[in-house]
């Protein structure tokens, strides 16, 4: 049998080691269809077909999700968030994921989705994520309850 | 490659890096000098004469006697040894804290509630301090141990510790203070303190990890928790760990000289970052005592968003700080610290502890300033909270 010899050092990786993955990381330093100017956020919030909110600062995370539809189709979606790394990245990638899909297939979008198109996340951060499919589909049933 | 990249070490309240010529000094007790101080031949008769130098060393600097100065494996197991070894010598009784403490004193103290013991948890004031009033209040006939800390890690505040030890003298209780944070700022001359157990810990110290001291006082027995070899006094079994008593004295040595010039140096560049900061950041304030505070402390709020966001943004520009902001298994948790001092959750998740050390410079604070006004900016931009700064107290 070979012994296994731990590798107890991490020498020239100093300073690189990172909490989550290169897909986190991404969305988290680059966030995706944030708004460009606080004219668009205005813009967006008189104008989007939907607006969905959930979560609240006292526990930690909250995001808010805006979107335009046109024939049945998210042409749209801009967000807000306040939490962590993964409570960013994953509401950064959920607004990626959510262009161009029809009301129906966005509202099938489920938290182990977005865990799955980030490549994983700490256990414990999961429950961030559960939220951003929360408030797309709040917005989604506000941009209904105006359309009756 | 990262290696040109600037990188600012600002948690040297988590832990220190090891001085150089604490490293020295440790060297040849791995190599030549590795003797168990128990033999009786010539490598473990040099092995205990310099523990026994190191302990009259630490001895020295707190002005009490070597046989008080017990080491341990670190700050935890002094803290576990002074509480436990204190209940568990009585049997039964009453034990005050307060609610600011390290976990190794939150911990301990509820598992010797469930264990018969009774606690009482104080509160303090908005700033972090613990008023002796309250301690003296508390007491009942049935208090065994009085155990507060001297500097609290997450706010920098200190605490009175000198007029609680002067109530628990007086009614004939045992004092402990945890005195981690303090090691290597405050004064630690116990025939000033009035207290009769004292928690200090290596790695805060620019010392090794892995060691720590209980100072106890002459005549206050404990029950040891670690039985075997009859090491320290019988309080600590198990050999010693030479290199990390003689580098830990050693480090204590340093601080000791060094204190008075590099408290200076500290407060100065502390209090100018402070007063920056709070100037260039709109909605930002300070979390603890502004001046009953540890030289190397700033713990700031920036409201609106959250700390570990703040953390990561400011470690990709090489820059090392920690947050009172933590993720759970349920829900974004906030430190009890920020909760004791009546922080509001909203306002307390976007709080940052920058803790300045020997290497900190002036430059290195304008640098951190000028990544971090932005990155709050940044993080603020994509936030939907907006809470008001006349809210952020419970
Ligand atoms: C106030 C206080 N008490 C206790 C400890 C525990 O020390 P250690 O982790 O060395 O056991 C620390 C260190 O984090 C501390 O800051």
């Amino acid at each position: 049998m070979t012994p296994i010899i731990h590798k107890a050092e991490v020498k020239g990786k100093q300073g690189q080691n990172w909490l989550y993955t290169k897909e986190v990381k991404e969305h988290f330093f680059h966030p995706k269809n944030t708004f460009k100017s606080v004219e668009e956020e205005e813009e967006f919030e008189k104008n989007a077909d939907g607006i969905g909110e959930v979560g609240s600062p006292a526990c930690g995370d909250m995001m808010r999700m805006y979107i335009k539809v046109k024939d049945g189709i998210i042409v749209a979606c801009r967000w807000k968030t306040f939490g962590c790394a993964s409570a960013i990245a994953s509401t950064s990638i959920l607004s990626e994921m959510v262009i161009g899909k029809t009301l129906d297939d966005a509202r099938k979008i489920k938290p182990k989705d977005i865990v799955q198109k980030l490549k994983g996340l700490p256990q414990r951060k999961i429950h961030c994520s559960v939220l951003g499919d929360k408030a797309l589909q709040k917005a989604i049933d506000n941009f209904e309850k105006k359309k009756r | 490659m990262k290696s040109n990249k600037k990188t600012i070490y600002l948690d040297n309240a988590a832990t220190t890096y090891t001085d150089e010529r604490v490293v020295n000094a440790m060297l040849p007790y791995f190599g030549t000098m590795y003797g168990n101080p128990h033999s009786l031949h010539s490598y473990g008769l040099d092995a205990q004469k310099v523990v026994d130098i190191s302990r009259e060393s630490v001895a020295h600097i707190l002005s009490c006697t070597p046989q008080e100065i017990i080491f341990t494996s670190g700050g935890t197991e002094s803290v576990n040894l002074a509480i436990k070894g204190v209940a568990f010598s009585k049997g039964s009784g009453h034990i005050i804290t307060s609610k600011i403490e390290h976990p190794a004193v939150l911990r301990t103290c509820e598992f010797l509630e469930k264990n018969g013991f009774t606690v009482t948890y104080l509160n303090v004031d908005k700033d972090g301090i613990v008023n002796p009033q309250d301690v003296q209040k508390a007491i009942t006939k049935n208090t065994i141990l009085i155990s507060i800390m001297y500097a609290n890690n997450e706010i920098g505040t200190i605490e009175p510790i000198q007029d609680i030890g002067n109530i628990a003298r007086k009614h004939n209780i045992l004092f402990h203070t945890d005195a981690c944070q303090a090691t290597g700022s405050l004064s630690l001359d116990v025939s000033h303190l009035n207290v009769d157990l004292m928690t200090l810990n290596g790695s805060k110290v620019y010392g090794p990890k892995g060691v720590g001291i209980l100072y106890t006082r002459n005549g206050v027995t404990l029950q040891p928790l670690i039985h075997g070899g009859g090491q320290e006094f019988t309080m600590r079994s198990g050999t010693e760990n030479v290199p990390a008593i003689v580098g830990f004295a050693k480090a204590m040595e340093y601080a000791h000289r060094e204190k008075k010039k590099e408290n200076k140096r500290l407060i100065q560049l502390r209090d100018t970052f402070i007063t920056n900061v709070i100037k260039t950041i709109p909605k930002s304030f300070l979390n603890g005592h502004p001046t009953e505070r540890l030289p190397n402390n700033v713990n700031i709020s920036f409201l609106d968003v959250e700390g570990e966001s703040v953390l990561l943004y400011l470690n990709e520009k090489g820059i090392a700080v920690s947050t009172g902001s933590a993720c759970s298994s349920k829900e974004l948790e906030i430190s009890h610290v920020l909760d004791a001092i009546g922080l509001k959750h909203d306002a307390a998740h976007g709080s940052i502890r920058f803790t300045i050390g020997r290497k900190t410079t002036t430059q290195d604070l304008k640098y951190v300033l000028t990544v971090l006004t932005p990155i709050i900016e940044t993080l603020r931009r994509i936030s939907p909270v907006k809470v008001k700064k006349s809210e952020i107290r419970k």
